[in-house]
């Protein structure tokens, strides 16, 4: 067994050599069958979490949040807001745990990198020509070395969707290994953008494409095209990590992004993350959620589970 | 680990009589010899209700009773007005289609996710659908006026109570039919409830008779001469004892029996839905499913890898009290059926399969079975061959399509198959030469009340469902 794993490792890893072996490894992938993918998120969406088992999904849902901006109109007091709200999400209860990191834009690092030292929470910044990725490979790599610089210890880089559809895989294999590489002790997050993939067999390839490429996290979405992260996507690329651990040994994360808003939402990822990879990544260091608006409202219902009565949205403070 | 805390859907909806009688020409009588049994819950054994025995006296008067209603009532209604009926008794069906759902998991074991999911939308779904043919029948494709037969004995199983119960008597009197209709049972709550649901939507008396009682009951009922029409679902030495009953007589017959289904993987089936659909060909409902998934084929190439992961998904089914909402598999029906399952099961290991289970805690009381898979399965073992009505799955391998087709096809039953491959016209190919009456392609247990449903050889004649499920009701 150990055997079959060792050789399986390194036949993977010379993948990325040749456009060719690539293509046929990706296109050799199983198929997703749309409407039994569609049917089987759904089902687990039905899943009632209720009493005990909801204050622990709560919990770790707070845990797991990515908390977000990545505006045009951010400053430094906008992310600093966001970045002390990180640290205590909930100022009225001391039991409420942080947030798994907080995701800002490069120049927005220096001033989140003060306000998190030393707290645990880490610190992730979209690099990479964030959004389009439509830049020179060089700037794009630019980018990643300077937010890594100040401060930011994740980067969520996008994948040049262009070449992807293209079919020209390896242009896309070579700058995620680029990017990984600028990050040196910095996690990488792989946005795919699966709403600019369209079909899941495209988004099971490219799952696979960054796990190849190095990536420590597969990503759905910017949140800045008009389909983000959705309950099927995340469930392929859940399968996708899954199978490339039992054919690597080595454990990829995922982050839907975008889109996700509240509790009941959160929860349905939870039970999804449950129910087809396990308990191994129901940890914020293998499962995120990137969002903003989720926050408050996980809040909100920890509350209500606390206190049995809903309380008003200015009980929760706004950044 | 992420447990899932208890989710019990609360049965305080369920407002049970202790006994019941028999529905009569629009009321509850009891029963002339004054006969009962009880009902109970299959996943406590606690008695649900005691439910009057239908004798042949009784039997009798409900067909009386039908012909009445048929003569005077429903038979010179015209379609319009009969569909207002059946459109009103298919919303009410909606209303209190909670109410039905708790009552049909405790009746029955299966879980409230599948009866509030599954079994109900559909019941409402067939209700809705034969009520638009009501006046249209002269469209059906059966001749420019066509006519009703008169009266229908209907008699259903325990699988799926009140879903047999709406193909069978929507369809009826859809085309002008009165019925008189024998629950099984194991089952008879949800049948009764619906027959205040017949008094609630104000429908002519006569016109449903429901006869609760066991295998005599409905024996009398199929043999009772005022009888135009037998309507069986059930399993196929019955089918065969009605066929033999019936021959000779004028009366109409459609037998919806056993089935051994073959659910085919080929090595380009997207893998996660394969096995999902897998899951659902044979543990839906317990496996107390005609047209289960029985029997898996799967290409010997990718046999590893779809048995390992169809492991591993198992592992997760949650099986458990029925009424909770978090529950996959619920309880078997009746401790004859665990009986059943058990002898075939141990068979299938004595004649040399490997078994295997994942680990789940079982209840004490009640009845339940684990979810079993057998693999190295030969079509000479028994456990390939009968139908074991239970969540219990025989894995074969195959090597080439014409070999699959061939193992499909080599069981006396016909009901249904599916399909798993990436490939269009591979689904084609096999599809013309499966001898099965449905052929699911990417899917498995996908009901529609548009869509015919019935079977080959051992499995039966006659269709349910679609506009070909009323030729069975008319004289045509």
């Amino acid at each position: 067994m150990t055997a079959t794993a060792t050789s399986a490792r390194s036949d993977l890893s010379e993948l990325g050599r040749s456009e060719t072996a690539l293509r046929t490894f990706l296109h050799g992938l199983p198929g997703v069958d749309q409407v039994g993918a569609e049917q089987r998120a759904a089902q687990l969406g039905t899943r009632s979490i209720k009493t005990t088992a909801k204050a622990e999904a709560i919990d770790l849902a707070i845990r797991m949040v990515d908390l977000t901006t990545l505006e045009g109109a951010d400053t430094p007091g906008k992310v600093r807001a966001l970045a002390a709200k990180a640290l205590r999400p909930d100022p009225a209860d001391p039991s409420c745990p942080h947030v798994g990191a907080v995701c800002v834009y490069p120049a927005m690092v220096p001033y989140v990198a003060e306000v998190l030292a030393g707290s645990g929470v880490h610190l992730a910044s979209v690099a990479t020509a964030f959004p389009s990725g439509q830049a020179p490979l060089e700037i794009k790599l630019t980018d990643v070395r300077a937010a890594v610089e100040a401060g930011a210890d994740e980067i969520d880089m996008v994948i040049n969707r262009g070449a992807f559809l293209a079919g020209r895989y390896s242009e896309v294999y070579d700058e995620i290994v680029a990017t990984k590489e600028a990050c040196g002790d910095a996690h990488l997050k792989v946005i795919l953008e699966t709403g600019e993939l369209a079909t899941y067999d495209n988004v099971r390839r490219a799952s696979w494409l960054a796990m190849l490429a190095g990536g420590d996290f597969i990503k759905t979405s910017t949140g800045k095209v008009p389909v983000a992260a959705t309950l099927p996507v995340t469930l392929v690329m859940l399968e996708a990590v899954r199978d490339f651990r039992a054919a690597t040994g080595r454990q990829v994360g995922v982050k839907p992004a975008g889109g996700i808003k509240n509790t009941k939402d959160a929860i349905k990822y939870l039970v999804m993350v449950n129910e087809t990879v396990g308990p191994d990544w129901l940890d914020p260091d293998w499962f995120r959620f990137g969002a903003s608006s989720l926050l408050n409202d996980l809040l909100m219902q920890r509350t209500k589970l606390t206190t049995g009565v809903y309380a008003g949205p200015d009980y929760f403070t706004l950044d | 680990m992420f447990e899932y805390a208890p989710a019990p859907e609360s049965r305080a909806i369920v407002d049970l009589r202790p006994s019941y009688g028999l529905f009569v020409d629009g009321e509850f009588v009891d029963p002339t010899d004054g006969g009962s049994f009880k009902s109970i819950n299959p996943a406590s054994e606690e008695v649900l209700a005691e439910v009057a025995e239908g004798g042949s006296a009784d039997v009798d008067r409900a067909v009386r009773a039908a012909r009445r209603a048929y003569e005077q009532v429903w038979g010179p209604m015209p379609g319009r007005d009969r569909a207002k009926y059946l459109f009103r008794i298919a919303r009410l069906i909606q209303e209190r289609s909670r109410e039905l759902a708790v009552l049909e998991s405790l009746d029955n074991g299966k879980p409230i996710r599948e009866s509030r999911d599954v079994d109900l939308p559909l019941v409402a779904a067939h209700f809705f659908y034969y009520a638009g043919w009501a006046d249209k029948l002269e469209h059906a494709g059966f001749g420019a006026n066509p006519k009703a037969l008169g009266v229908a004995a209907q008699v259903i199983p325990w699988n799926f109570p009140l879903l047999m119960l709406a193909w069978k008597i929507a369809p009826a009197l859809a085309a002008g039919n009165t019925v008189v209709l024998k629950p099984a049972e194991t089952t008879p709550l949800t049948a009764l409830l619906f027959a205040e649901i017949c008094q609630q939507a104000d429908l002519p008396a006569g016109v449903v008779n429901i006869v609760t009682g066991a295998g005599e009951t409905g024996r009398t009922l199929v043999e009772h001469p005022g009888v135009d029409k037998v309507a069986f679902t059930g399993s196929t030495g019955v089918g065969k004892a009605i066929a033999r009953a019936v021959a000779g007589t004028r009366k109409k017959l459609t037998l919806e029996l056993g089935g051994k289904a073959a659910n085919i993987v080929f090595d380009d089936a997207p893998v996660d839905q394969a096995v999902e659909g897998i899951v659902n060909g044979i543990f839906f409902n317990q496996g107390h499913v005609c047209c289960a998934g029985s029997r898996l084929l799967v290409q010997e190439s990718v046999a590893e890898q779809v048995l390992e992961s169809l492991k591993r998904r198992m592992a997760r089914l949650r099986v458990g009290d029925p009424l909770d909402k978090n529950t996959d598999i619920g309880a078997i029906n009746s401790a004859a059926q665990l009986a059943r399952i058990t002898e075939l099961s141990d068979a299938g290991a004595a004649e040399g399969a490997e078994r295997w289970s994942p680990a789940c805690e079982l209840p004490e009381r009640g009845f339940w079975f684990a979810p079993t898979i057998f693999t190295g399965v030969t079509q000479a073992h028994r456990i390939a061959r009968e139908e074991i009505f239970g969540p219990v799955l025989s894995v074969l391998t195959f090597r080439t399509p014409a070999e699959a087709v061939e193992k499909a096809n080599n069981t006396p039953y016909g009901l249904s198959a599916g399909i798993w491959t990436d490939k269009g016209s591979r689904i084609l190919w096999m599809a013309d030469r499966l001898r099965a009456g449905v052929v699911w392609a990417n899917t498995f247990n996908k009901f529609d009340p548009t869509s015919p449903f019935g079977g080959y050889k051992e499995s039966g004649y006659g269709r349910e469902g679609g506009r070909q499920g009323l030729e069975a009701y008319l004289n045509v």
